[in-house]
């Protein structure tokens, strides 16, 4: 039996929000009853995408997150409904049933993710069903992956070895958005971002060339890492946990070695590290 | 009733559009055959590229749906209830009036009549109106067809455009290397190859092409640039905001003061002399006036030379910063991509900014533009693409019905030599005369920009009569609020506005005529085709597509195509048989096209009818001609470019289209006309904006630079407004209170003085105007600018019909100056703008 998911590379993602108004194309104001009712106009994002912005001018980054149903193995959704009014299919997608779910508005707060919306009008739960009514009709895709300029969604089997998510789940650095819920998640994801620590080293006695090429090391958070600073001076540790306390060491020959504590409560840019020569 | 489904066409992708009981359900990109699909495949290294099958649109396509049946169409006919042709006109209350329905009888006479009164007492030149740009799609219907076959008929007076998006390249740069045949823009052949190939930089000045998405192309070329960087090719954007390509791309980021970009080049081309780190051979044997231009780089004949440690006063960038890109760009193969697709960008719409275009050019002659790896390529155009069959679009003669000749047995004539110019047909009305130097788009030669036009031309009326067609310019010209003084003046005895929806110009109208979009009308269109001054533009798409645009639904309440409204206007003046060309239906102008063209190689009329689309694939034996390398080599141009006249006359053919067919650091073009001007010299210079940083008089009041780029999520002023699911995207809107406020970014230090925070709702103002947005505090800003997208379509004055009111749909245009790029170039300006941003309580 195949296990269809999605699997999302923030990496590609630039946030043109085709997936999110290809979803809102699809489903407003249409009934693809038993497998949901129309979308009305307010209040529904069966598709998020959520803005990240990190750091500080003049070293800002941008990240969007695509947010649809994660699909949970074990979904809090099915567990806080009546009836059964939320189920899981063989293939993994998770449905809520338009028609049992009625009244039913404790299924919106049980999702951790908050993937799931109430229509005030029908009176019902509603979140995003990957097409699985396109899909059950031969369609080869979900709207929004569709849509993906960049191929940050990933649609297809996760039990089919030969299928691109398959592969690409082996092979890049996948991870759980928020383990922490413990509703294994189907959907997983690569590049959620992470907090940062930069600089740019400066070296005082040549203030008219960059500092290319200095060793820049981070000690803290489990980790031990080496970096040289690019053509401009700048230098950038990613990846790094949050609320976490590192040292920051600057190395290079006629200068005297630098070495900054910073701590992660935000990403962190050092701005100019300027360096003293020796007399 | 099962589903049917239709294939039409957008300004940026086909679509597949899906009728259930009459009513469009759903629109996807267009649905193909696989089989339809012959990727092509680049080689680079020891990888093969090869684009997926499938077309991908720009964002707001996607609420095409939503568009077509918003509650901002126009439904009925309209006539403003104080106008009475034969009594009170009360133009003064234009923009504050009811209106009240009236039958398209009822509409069609009074339009008739007021253009027949207007003719026989002035002579058809004081009949004037125009179009916007890519409301819809499709040749038959398209802005240029039905409205200038009806303005022609009535030897009206065409108002020209401002070359808007090109203008420093256009006015600037075609004097540096040619070009003028592409207003300004390079040649696009095969540079996604030899970026592949060859690159190993690419500098993005002033580019975002993930937002402007090589215009009509969609997001094809997002994975483009994503090879690209999986490559390794490094990248640096020089621009006052970390745009979305910068975000998505990562890299470096070079941030100068805005009016500054020209010093920055400067300096770069300093660094290039001194050391002496620059294609002495390809400067010498491609180029000419370099000494000249070397002498003032080095400051011998102005005393100041461009060094880095000078820009860095004039740019606020690290002169260290300035020599590591000089020296990369000059070590690495690197690809300059100024503008969106090559020739674009918002540095090139502001005071002087045709001396940062020209440096653009230089900068690169200087590298061996035409080199692998060493192009002015916007990393939107230039896929492997057929040239071989031609199919018609918008931008030339064979593309519209009003000049078709291969098409149409009568070609209207318009003996008229009257002109307006876009930018200024308010002061034309309130207060003439006006002159400027230009004639639009000068895609025929380099001297359509030194004519000379007076308004009123001798012999001519002044304009009584306007007939707006499509769109609005609250939102997109310059210092706006000067249109709605000229549509209350008395002056415009009678002003139709005929559109689809409800735009900021709809309500200043005495008539209002409701068109509907190409999903209720029949037309053919190639994706992101457009000819004329952008040949083989299509090449910005993965596939040549082209669509037979189907109907899909009935017209909406009572609108009717622009072509059958025009023929119902002439049909009141006797003269339908004639704008109709003998009684053609949209149906019979598709047909005719479709003979005339080369499809008919390639498919039959009835699969095309029925299928809805063809998929021109590229040759089996294409072989690529990159841009401009047959220059670099020294060879005869071979690429396909239609508008080059050089290309086929054997004695010239190696050459630019440069009066000396070189690249010109002097250039000899503007030697020969205007040899004294020192706003756009004949050689360049860096001149400080007369409304930029430090601007005496002026700078104290307002210390804020605004940046009005082109929008991320609309279209000029399309989509915006009009469909709703766009404001649930917090970069286009943002709701609070019950209203979707257009976003203004500002950075965190500017906002701290100021005591505004992220959601508070602000005043831009300064002697101009006033405009209410939303405050976005971010990082990605440069202090003392502040980012707000240009196109807003809500036009929404807290006080309707008051000039000075201000507006709270974001207009930000307002606040723009009038004054244009320089004393003989009349191109906008809307980044030479200072402003102060408040809190507003209310």
């Amino acid at each position: 039996m195949a296990r269809l998911s999605l699997l999302i590379d923030v990496t590609k993602c630039s946030g043109c929000h085709n997936c999110f108004l290809a979803c809102r194309d699809e489903f407003y104001g249409n009934d693809y009853t038993p497998y949901s009712a129309p979308q009305p106009l307010e209040g529904q994002f069966w598709m998020q995408i959520k803005e990240v912005e990190r750091g500080t001018y003049p070293k800002p980054k941008l990240d969007y997150i695509p947010l649809p149903c994660l699909h949970c193995e074990e979904a809090p959704c099915v567990a806080a409904a009546a009836d059964g009014a939320v189920y899981r299919r063989a293939d993994g997608i998770v449905i809520i049933d338009p028609e049992k779910a009625k009244g039913q508005k404790d299924i919106v707060n049980s999702c951790p993710y908050r993937v799931i919306f109430w229509n005030k009008e029908l009176e019902i739960p509603q979140k995003c069903t990957l097409c699985a009514h396109r899909l059950d009709e031969g369609e080869k895709q979900p709207r929004c992956v569709e849509a993906c300029p960049t191929g940050a969604l990933v649609f297809g089997d996760l039990d089919d070895p030969e299928s691109e998510i398959a592969k690409l789940s082996a092979s890049l650095d996948v991870e759980v958005y928020h383990p922490e819920y413990a509703s294994l998640p189907t959907v997983k994801y690569v590049g959620i971002p992470k907090r940062f620590i930069a600089g740019e080293v400066v070296r005082r006695d040549v203030p008219g060339e960059c500092a290319e090429g200095v060793k820049v090391t981070l000690e803290g958070g489990g980790v031990s890492l080496e970096t040289l600073s690019d053509s401009y001076g700048d230098f950038e540790f990613d990846g790094l946990e949050k609320n976490t306390d590192y040292r920051v060491g600057v190395e290079c020959d006629g200068y005297a070695p630098m070495i900054i504590e910073v701590s992660t409560q935000t990403d962190v840019d050092l701005g100019e590290i300027v360096l003293e020569p020796f007399d | 009733m099962a589903e049917k489904v239709f294939s039409s066409c957008t300004n940026s992708g086909p679509v597949s559009v899906y009728v259930k009981d009459g009513k469009i359900v759903r629109i996807r990109p267009l649905v193909v055959d696989e089989k339809d699909f012959k990727p092509w495949v680049i080689e680079a290294g020891d990888k093969k590229y090869s684009p997926p099958k499938k077309v991908t649109l720009s964002p707001y396509i996607h609420a095409e749906r939503r568009r077509i049946y918003s509650d901002e169409r126009i439904r009925y006919p309209m006539k403003r209830v104080d106008f009475d042709p034969n009594g009170e006109r009360n133009p003064q209350n234009r923009g504050k009036s009811r209106y009240e329905r009236i039958s398209w009888d009822e509409a069609a006479t009074l339009v008739a009549n007021e253009l027949t009164r207007v003719k026989e007492t002035y002579g058809g030149s004081a009949i004037s109106g125009i179009t916007s740009s890519h409301h819809n799609w499709g040749i038959v219907g398209y802005k240029m067809g039905p409205f200038a076959r009806f303005l022609n008929m009535m030897e009206g007076t065409p108002v020209l455009d401002n070359p808007d998006s090109w203008e420093g390249w256009h006015w600037g740069a075609t004097h540096s290397y040619g070009f003028y045949w592409r207003l300004g823009m390079p040649e696009p052949y095969d540079m996604l190859g030899d970026a592949l190939q060859n690159a190993e930089m690419i500098i993005y000045w002033s580019n975002d092409p993930d937002s402007t998405r090589g215009t009509y192309s969609g997001q094809d070329s997002a994975l483009w640039r994503q090879w690209l960087k999986e490559k390794g090719v490094k990248m640096v954007f020089i621009d006052p905001f970390y745009n979305y390509t910068n975000a998505v791309m990562g890299g470096k980021w070079i941030v100068p003061r805005m009016g500054t970009d020209t010093a920055l080049a400067m300096a770069i081309a300093f660094v290039w002399i001194t050391e002496d780190i620059y294609n002495k051979d390809y400067v010498a044997n491609r180029t000419i006036g370099f000494d000249e231009f070397k002498k003032y780089v080095l400051g011998e004949i102005d005393g100041v030379p461009k060094t880095p440690e000078w820009a860095e006063e004039e740019c606020d960038v690290d002169a260290r910063v300035i020599r590591t890109l000089a020296r990369e760009w000059a070590a690495k193969r690197t690809i300059l991509s100024g503008g969106s697709r090559g020739g674009e960008g918002g540095a090139c719409r502001q005071a002087y900014a045709t001396e940062w275009a020209r440096m653009m050019v230089l900068l690169q002659a200087m590298q061996g533009l035409g080199a692998p790896g060493r192009s002015i390529w916007g990393t939107t155009m230039g896929a492997p693409n057929n040239t071989t069959h031609w199919v018609p679009a918008y931008g030339e003669p064979q593309g519209r019905i009003s000049m078709a000749t291969k098409v149409a047995k009568y070609v209207p004539t318009n003996p008229n030599p009257q002109r307006l110019w876009r930018l200024t047909v308010p002061e034309a009305i309130l207060d003439p005369p006006v002159e400027w130097y230009g004639e639009g788009f000068c895609g025929q030669s380099l001297e359509q920009q030194f004519k000379h036009f007076v308004y009123p031309a001798p012999g001519c009326s002044e304009i009584k009569l306007w007939y707006r067609y499509g769109g609005s310019f609250m939102g997109t010209m310059s210092d706006t609020t000067k249109w709605v003084r000229m549509y209350q003046s008395p002056k415009l005895e009678f002003v139709v506005n005929q559109d689809i929806w409800w735009n900021s110009e709809t309500r200043m109208a005495d008539v209002i005529l409701p068109a509907c979009t190409n999903f209720e009308r029949d037309d053919l269109g190639e994706w992101a085709a457009v000819n004329g001054y952008t040949w083989h533009a299509s090449s910005g798409c993965n596939y040549r597509v082209v669509v037979r645009e189907q109907k899909c639904i009935e017209p909406l309440w009572e609108s009717k195509s622009d072509y059958e409204i025009f023929a119902l206007i002439f049909e009141k003046m006797g003269m339908r048989d004639l704008y109709t060309d003998g009684g053609k239906t949209d149906v019979d102008w598709v047909k005719g096209f479709f003979d005339a063209c080369d499809l008919p190689k390639l498919v039959s009329w009835e699969e095309f009818n029925a299928k809805g689309y063809h998929i021109i694939n590229i040759e089996d034996d294409y072989k690529p001609t990159p841009g401009l390398r047959w220059f670099y080599d020294g060879r005869p141009c071979d690429t396909p470019d239609v508008g080059n006249a050089k290309r086929l006359d054997p004695e010239k053919s190696g050459e630019l289209g440069t009066f000396s067919g070189k690249i010109e650091f002097v250039s000899e073009s503007l030697k020969q006309y205007f040899p004294d001007d020192e706003e756009r010299p004949v050689a360049p210079r860096y001149i400080r904006s007369w409304e930029g940083y430090g601007t005496p008089g002026l700078y104290e009041k307002y210390p804020l630079q605004l940046l009005s780029p082109h929008p991320r999520f609309s279209f000029h002023c399309h989509y915006d407004k009009h469909t709703d699911w766009l404001n649930d995207i917090s970069v286009h809107r943002i709701k609070k209170d019950g209203h979707p406020w257009w976003p203004a970014r500002i950075n965190p230090e500017d906002a701290a003085e100021r005591g505004i925070n992220t959601h508070d709702i602000v005043r831009l103002y300064n002697d101009r105007a006033s405009v209410l947005c939303i405050a976005v505090v971010t990082g990605r800003v440069r202090p003392g600018v502040i980012h707000s997208y240009a196109s807003s379509a809500m036009y929404d004055p807290l006080q309707p019909g008051e000039p000075d009111s201000i507006d709270r749909g974001g207009c930000v245009s307002m606040l723009t100056p009038s004054r244009m790029l320089s004393k003989n170039v009349p191109g906008m300006t809307p980044n030479s703008c200072l402003i102060e941003i408040e809190k507003w309580e209310g």
